[in-house]
């Protein structure tokens, strides 16, 4: 495949497979629950150390992302006993799963540190509203805010939807389609027992639920929860003596934009989003294509934005987004599915975390569904994909995250099975 | 000098170091719409930036410029989530291109002004006329005065202007 001139894929492709995800943890997904960012965060790192085989004493680095609704690294560190080598706190929601990932390798390979431990700890629902609605909505708009929150323009849905409606004007996409994203993830969600929403949800459901900002109905946007997430990366030579098959990390693409990241829509086509860009770094880095992908993690903020995403890392031709998601290639079964927990549309809204671990564990074969535990304590996977069944892709290889900030910026990593 | 207002009980401010914002919105309040032109390059920008997005250049002059384009795209808000607009649904954000700089430096490049669908006199328009505007409607600019040295550009439908028989609208209504 080409290298793209501007991104030097020497380093990236020496490091490729170096690094692995070798635990992964989260809370339950709730509305309500009735405890801190800290209490949440603690028990979400704790439970992917204890995934890992990892003791306190293994971890010395820490990341974490916020938009200032969380807990910074130090507090966690302490109540759990681990000693820092090296900590971030960062500004930011979705995209920095991946770029997170990115910084752990670097800061790794660059002696820092020898295992981070990444999570995001939030009441999106009953705190800081993911949706915007509360406190953060009514506060004085300042300066170069007037330009969009003066005129009623500041939650996510309505930030994106010129994006998503001026797609329907070029590619004639339709409703109908769009809904296809909730539908499928819904029914990925009914074999997930975490799964925030288990309900099976039709077409109909979606484009007669309530319009929100046109052209988003309320089942085209996630659902708001909260919860707490964690990722373990370290090296892949300590990753063979530890529990589980690690995840190993192919590459990795951390808030790669377009232009005009002032104000995105004056330079088009807007109907394009960052992944357009950030392909050209993904795929060579990663030294697979599209075609290689087993499962995808196309961040689900809203139905279109998984749509666009793989649309521009080049699942699908250009305009076609509504045809691929409403072929069954997305579906468990199908060629190449897709937010097979639920994802944020059904599972839970975590900026990006969820649909990472979900990765991990399917790329594990432990995907923790309801099939029956064996005599050997694994999971027997009946790959019977109806209600309240299995959810684990067969053979399963490699998987692609596809994160998304805004249509302006987004972040993506491909992992391979160790 | 520093701003403090208040627009649809929503506060508005603008600091006394925030010199090209300041500068935007007072023009505004005059009724004029003017935006920075490099003075290096000469290309005009929107929204105001400290340099010069294509040649970095840190010096411009504030430039008039007509308020008229077409509909770029759009969205008819029904769930309001700031307490200011929460009573004020539907309502319309604009992305309008002006005919001005049109597809320029490069093809996909255009200066897109976002602002609220609203009558002539700059109140937020009534549902009736939100459902008669889409993609191609030809807009002009006007204003929602707001208090001493700001007012917001706002859009309203061109009266003077030919329109599409039919702009279009997201398909299900
Ligand atoms: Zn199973
Ligand atoms: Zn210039």
């Amino acid at each position: 495949m080409p290298l793209p001139a501007d991104t030097d894929a020497t380093t990236p492709k020496y490091l490729r497979d170096k690094y692995a995800i070798v635990g992964v943890g989260e809370t339950t997904y709730t509305r309500g629950s009735g405890k801190t960012t800290r209490a949440m965060g603690t028990f979400a790192v704790r439970a992917a150390m204890q995934d890992a085989g990892l003791k306190p004493g293994d971890i010395d680095g820490m990341l974490s992302y916020s938009g200032n609704d969380s807990t910074p690294s130090p507090f966690l560190a302490g109540d759990l006993g681990i000693r820092l080598n090296f900590f971030m706190d960062v500004n930011g929601g979705g995209s920095s799963t991946e770029a997170l990932i990115g910084i752990a390798i670097g800061i790794m390979e660059a002696g820092m540190c020898k295992c981070v431990a990444i999570f995001r700890s939030m009441n999106g629902y009953s705190q800081v509203r993911i949706g915007g609605t509360g406190a953060r909505s009514a506060a004085p708009v300042n300066g170069d805010a007037l330009h969009s929150r003066a005129y009623g323009w500041q939650s996510a849905g309505q930030m994106f939807a010129p994006t998503f409606m001026r797609h329907m004007y070029e590619y004639g996409t339709k409703p109908e389609q769009v809904a296809m994203v909730k539908v499928v993830h819904s029914e990925h969600a009914s074999n997930n027992p975490k799964a925030f929403y288990k309900k099976r949800y039709t077409v109909d459901d979606v484009i007669n639920s309530r319009m929100i900002c046109k052209p988003l109905h309320l089942l085209d946007c996630c659902v708001e929860t909260d919860n707490a997430t964690c990722i373990i990366v370290t090296r892949t030579e300590r990753a063979r003596d530890l529990r589980h098959t690690p995840a190993l990390i192919r590459g990795v693409v951390g808030r790669c934009s377009k232009p005009r990241t002032d104000m995105h829509y004056q330079h088009g086509p807007i109907s394009r989003v960052a992944g357009y860009y950030a392909k050209d770094i993904l795929w060579p880095n990663s030294g697979v294509g599209p075609e290689d992908i087993d499962a995808v993690g196309a961040y689900d903020a809203f139905t279109f934005t998984s749509m666009l995403q793989l649309e521009d890392y080049g699942f699908c031709k250009k305009g076609e987004g509504g045809e691929y998601v409403s072929s069954g290639i997305t579906r468990l079964g199908g060629k190449r599915p897709q937010n097979t927990s639920g994802g944020h549309l059904c599972e839970g809204y975590t900026h990006g975390m969820n649909m990472v671990i979900e990765n991990v564990r399917q790329l594990r074969h432990d995907a923790d569904d309801y099939c029956p535990i064996g005599p050997d304590g694994k999971r027997q996977h009946t790959f019977d994909y109806r209600e309240g069944g299995c959810r684990q892709v067969r053979n399963i290889e490699v998987t692609a995250n596809l994160g998304w900030a805004n249509p302006m910026t987004g972040s993506a990593m491909v992992m391979r099975r160790g | 000098m520093s701003i403090r207002a208040n627009y649809l009980d929503m506060p508005l401010t603008i600091d006394d170091l925030d010199g090209e914002n300041l500068e935007y919105f007072r023009h505004c309040a005059e009724h004029d719409f003017h935006l920075q032109q490099c003075d290096e390059c000469k290309l005009l920008r929107y929204p105001p930036t400290t340099a010069c997005p294509w040649c970095t250049c840190l010096t411009s002059t504030w430039t008039k410029v007509e308020g008229k384009g077409a509909v770029y795209s759009y969205e008819e808000v029904r769930h309001g989530i700031q307490p200011a607009f929460q009573a004020r649904v539907p309502y319309m954000v604009l992305l309008v291109e002006l005919d001005t700089q049109k597809g320029k430096p490069t093809e996909h490049e255009s200066l897109r002004v976002v602002a609220n669908l609203t009558t002539p006199d700059g109140v937020l328009a009534p549902p009736d006329t939100v459902r008669q505007v889409g993609i191609g409607s030809r807009m002009r600019m006007v204003f929602s005065d707001v208090g001493p040295g700001i007012s917001l550009p706002q859009w309203t439908l061109d009266e003077a202007a030919p329109q599409p028989a039919k702009p279009w609208r997201y398909p299900q209504e």
